[in-house]
């Protein structure tokens, strides 16, 4: 019977029939292609390193992924306890009157009549990149996970180890930079 | 969630964020227009929000991630993976 079958662990093929398969999981979610080959080459050891625990139950390759996963939510971890490097500017009054109110130097300028049709052009997707480059990591991540990914919210949490309120936080700031940065960067100009 | 009507301009941008991945509530876009209605800065916010979220529209299809492991990328893994099979063994 098939459901008897014992999966079995074979290192020395890991590189041929997971590298890839793994490196694309972990690249979508970081972001970053030394990175994730790191996170790749870390699960390799830590599954060699685990082999006795692996009951055979499930296949090789899911088990692989379910190290990798882990090792992505603590690297995630581990950038959501760093400071961010980069200062967030706030734009609302955070008290007072006014509480809630956008402040005044950090008002929304408009764009000109235009700014629509101005949209498909090579030089402003250029810098709508440079934009994005300059994110802090983890607001970088989850913003491409679910603008450009498409992933559920619920996805995103899970992966990352976050709240619901967290996420749409962490897309809250991030849009508000990326306007900004746009503003700052290419309709002024 | 907070059944107030009138929300300040910090909670409109939240909603109108979560709105461009269609996951604000029926309510809470209530809460948007009427705000908006009134609030030609969040109005501003909102129309600069759509066009980024169609810049990233046109983004997600141009761009492919920061590619895929090259051959040598993959030499290294072996490498470094052969030595420590190695010492387990």
């Amino acid at each position: 019977m098939s459901n008897d079958k014992k999966h079995t662990l074979d290192p020395n093929k890991w590189i041929a029939l997971y590298a890839d398969y793994l490196f694309n999981y972990a690249i979508i979610r970081v972001d970053d292609h030394d990175l994730a080959k790191d996170l790749v080459q870390e699960t390799f050891y830590s599954g060699l390193k685990g082999m006795a625990n692996f009951r055979g139950q499930a296949s090789e390759r899911t088990w692989l992924i379910s190290i990798l996963k882990r090792k992505i939510i603590d690297h995630y971890r581990k950038i959501n306890s760093i400071k961010g490097k980069k200062e967030i500017r706030v734009n609302f009054y955070a008290d007072g009157d006014n509480k809630g109110s956008w402040i005044e130097e950090r008002v929304p300028a408009t764009w000109g009549d235009n700014a629509e049709q101005k949209i498909e052009n090579e030089e402003l997707k250029i810098t709508l990149d440079d934009c994005i480059e300059n994110l802090v990591e983890k607001y970088r991540i989850v913003f491409l996970l679910k603008t450009v990914q498409n992933y559920e919210t619920e996805e995103i949490c899970n992966e990352l180890d976050i709240t619901a309120s967290n996420l749409w936080v962490i897309i809250h700031r991030a849009r508000q930079q990326l306007r900004r940065c746009l503003e700052d960067n290419w309709f002024k100009k | 969630m907070s059944r107030k009507l009138l929300i300040s301009c910090e909670e409109a941008t939240s909603i109108c964020n979560k709105n461009q991945y269609g996951e604000a509530s029926t309510w809470d876009k209530i809460r948007l227009g009427l705000h908006s209605l009134g609030c030609v800065h969040c109005k501003t916010y909102s129309t600069q929000n759509n066009i980024l979220t169609k810049l990233m529209g046109n983004h997600s299809n141009s761009c492919s991630n920061s590619g895929h492991l090259t051959d040598e990328d993959k030499l290294d893994l072996k490498k470094t993976l052969n030595e420590k099979i190695k010492k387990v063994n």
